[in-house]
């Protein structure tokens, strides 16, 4: 085990260090720089401005000095936001994301796995087509339409109605302070996710539903809801498992509509902006923030793997 | 006398599918004492394991139907018991070993455990005292070291243990009936030999009725008293196995007679088979069931279904050949002829 996990452990680095590296040439291949503004700006202010952000140095240079400054927890300047460090301004906006996306992975999760569950026990009847059909609009409709379409229905007419009769607006359009709040973007967010989970739940479960080990369970007398939990759940589960890291680094990373339409102050605005702008701070301290997010992710998950399904070993462990 | 453990009365089961009803059991009829054991023997697709399968109502509810007919298990009606009553029945009145053991034991349950909780399903009892009742099993089930193994999952087993364990949680609550759906299929020989052995001595303590079924006319030799033949979802002989090995008289039962490959068959010599598959049950002969393939087929039998003839010790035949009027017949040889070619 502690083989194993020293093993990933370097590998995670080496993945990130590659990850880092290469991000680090392609931007600077980005056409322009981080200080071109609505007014020119004159080449001596310029010459200062590089200087003071290192960028007249060969870039080599300047990727050594990243890396060693990384090293050291240091993820520089922001180019854009003048004077603000970029590991101050994750640690500002990603507590919104990280809320938001825990918020709509466990959604997902839960409710993704309860309709595949749902749909496989009434596999072919209306029940098994409902959750289908939600699950194929919930792949199709991008966040964006639904987030637009759930602030109209709810956020407009359903609260307008409400605060005709009794005074109080249910959902509001936007923000992130109220619990009511996070009702409706978790939901957007999460929708997606869901139907992906239900979708796969339901088809490891109708793997699982035939299999000898369910009649056995049947045979010794087992109500319905046991064999469920104590027998399919558990083996059903590892494709959902698989999946779940990268779902996981999705949510959380990967808000960035959502965020905007709901005007919540999370990272995936600083994550997009900054490659518009040629923020170079801020596009490889994201992204480093980011791939470590979605390493950290698979890491939790293989480890999950050994706790669900005792067959499973982890390669260079000892029983 | 007393009323049979088990009695199945003219059961009819049909599976509805896309293509229409399979009808893949057609009148069954069957008696079970406790402390015998009944083979039901019957190439691939008879209906064997359905209708052992009905007993503990096993099928899947949406798509499999019971038309006709009664079961009686101790004193249950099995076909008009509800879920709850059904699930009190499982593994508490029955038990069941399936055919596979590699697939027959949830992998990520530890063993003990799923003995255990047949245990806790039907008796209250706490989890310490199932645990160590579920190593006692596994300990009478000849499972060695069975403390440590109680403790392991079946991956960890080896295909022969696995069927003990799974023989351990279906005798568990010490059911009155133990079905074995080709319990000894999946094994090897050696192994065949010591499980056909161990379900013996298992019904020998507590007086058991087993209905064990199988292909392999070997294993129903080596273990039953009672043997039934059946053929595209009927019976189409039974009675004791002494009967029905010495003095069959269906003629598909001297064609699986014929079909056991003989010792002193010569190297070049072709084996037995009888020609042809079972008929589809989706839409089921009129006649005989048999009579596509029976060499000894008569114009009768692809109209009209034989009757059921009663001989001598409940030997009981279904075949027009024992009618009166019919020419009277002998299996050609009772070796290994081939037909055709």
């Amino acid at each position: 085990m502690k083989k194993y996990l020293a093993k990933r452990l370097l590998l995670s680095f080496l993945t990130l260090w590659v990850l880092i590296t290469i991000t680090f040439f392609m931007m600077h291949l980005l056409p322009g720089d981080p200080f071109i503004g609505e007014k020119p700006i004159s080449d001596v202010a310029k010459e200062a401005l590089y200087a003071k952000y290192g960028l007249d140095q060969p870039l080599p240079v300047q990727y050594i000095r990243y890396i060693g400054n990384v090293l050291q927890g240091d993820l520089g300047e922001s180019m854009v936001y003048k004077g603000k460090a970029v590991t101050s301004m994750i640690a500002q906006a990603f507590p919104f994301s990280l809320d938001l996306g825990i918020r709509a992975l466990v959604f997902a999760l839960t409710g993704g796995v309860f309709l595949g569950i749902v749909a496989a026990l009434n596999n072919g009847k209306k029940l098994d087509t409902t959750v289908m059909i939600l699950a194929a609009l919930g792949i199709s409709v991008p966040s964006f339409i639904l987030g637009a379409v759930l602030q109209y229905l709810l956020g407009i007419c359903l609260s307008g109605w409400t605060q005709g009769m009794w005074g109080f607006r249910m959902f509001p359009i936007s923000g992130w302070n109220t619990e009511m709040d996070k009702i409706i973007p978790s939901f957007v967010l999460g929708f997606g996710t869901l139907a992906t989970i239900s979708r796969l739940t339901r088809t490891s479960f109708l793997d699982v539903i035939g299999l000898d080990y369910v009649k056995t369970a049947k045979a010794k007398g087992l109500p319905k809801r046991k064999i469920v939990v104590r027998h399919m759940l558990r083996n059903a589960i590892s494709p959902v498992l698989t999946i779940l890291g990268p779902l996981t680094a999705a949510l959380l990373t990967g808000a960035f509509v959502v965020e905007n339409i709901f005007n919540i102050p999370g990272l995936g605005k600083f994550f997009v902006s900054s490659i518009q702008s040629n923020d170079y701070m801020m596009i490889a301290g994201t992204t480093l923030f980011y791939g470590t997010f979605i390493v950290l992710a698979n890491f939790l998950v293989d480890i999950l793997y050994v706790v669900v399904d005792p067959n499973v070993k982890l390669a260079g462990g000892k029983e | 006398m007393s009323e049979p453990l088990l009695t199945i009365k003219n059961l009819k089961v049909s599976f509805d599918t896309y293509a229409g009803e399979v009808e893949a059991v057609r009148g069954v009829s069957l008696e079970l004492d406790s402390g015998e054991t009944l083979a039901i023997v019957g190439e691939s697709g008879c209906g064997k394991s359905v209708t052992a399968q009905t007993i503990m109502r096993l099928h899947s509810e949406s798509n499999t139907r019971i038309k006709e007919g009664e079961i009686q298990l101790d004193g249950h009606d099995i076909v008009h018991a509800d879920e709850k009553e059904m699930e009190a029945i499982r593994g508490e009145t029955v038990g069941m070993v399936f055919q596979d053991p590699m697939t027959s034991l949830n992998p990520t349950m530890l063993v003990g455990r799923q003995v255990g909780e047949v245990i806790r399903q039907h008796e209250r009892v706490s989890r310490k005292e199932s645990e160590i009742r579920s190593v006692d099993i596994l300990d009478s089930v000849r499972i060695p070291n069975a403390g440590k193994r109680a403790k392991q999952y079946p991956g960890q087993f080896s295909g022969g243990m696995r069927q003990r364990a799974m023989i351990g949680l279906s005798i568990a609550c010490i059911p009155k009936l133990l079905i074995a759906d080709e319990p000894t299929t999946a094994l090897d020989v050696t192994i065949q030999a010591q499980i056909l052995d161990l379900m013996k001595s298992i019904q020998r303590e507590e007086n058991m009725g087993i209905i064990l079924i199988t292909h392999d006319l070997g294993v129903a030799a080596s273990i039953a008293q009672k043997v039934a033949v059946m053929y595209a979802g009927k019976i189409v002989e039974q009675g004791t196995a002494e009967v029905i090995f010495k003095k069959p008289r269906h003629p598909y039962t001297w064609g699986l007679m014929q079909s056991i490959p003989k010792c002193d068959q010569k190297k070049d010599e072709d084996l037995y088979v009888i020609q042809g598959t079972p008929p589809k049950l989706i839409d089921p002969p009129k006649g005989c069931g048999f009579a596509q393939r029976c060499q000894y087929c008569m114009r009768i039998c692809k109209v009209q279904e034989p009757p059921e003839t009663i001989l001598e010790d409940g030997h009981r035949c279904s075949c027009w050949l024992l009618d009166e009027r019919a020419p009277r017949v002998k299996p050609k040889r009772k070796g290994g002829d081939t037909v055709g070619e």
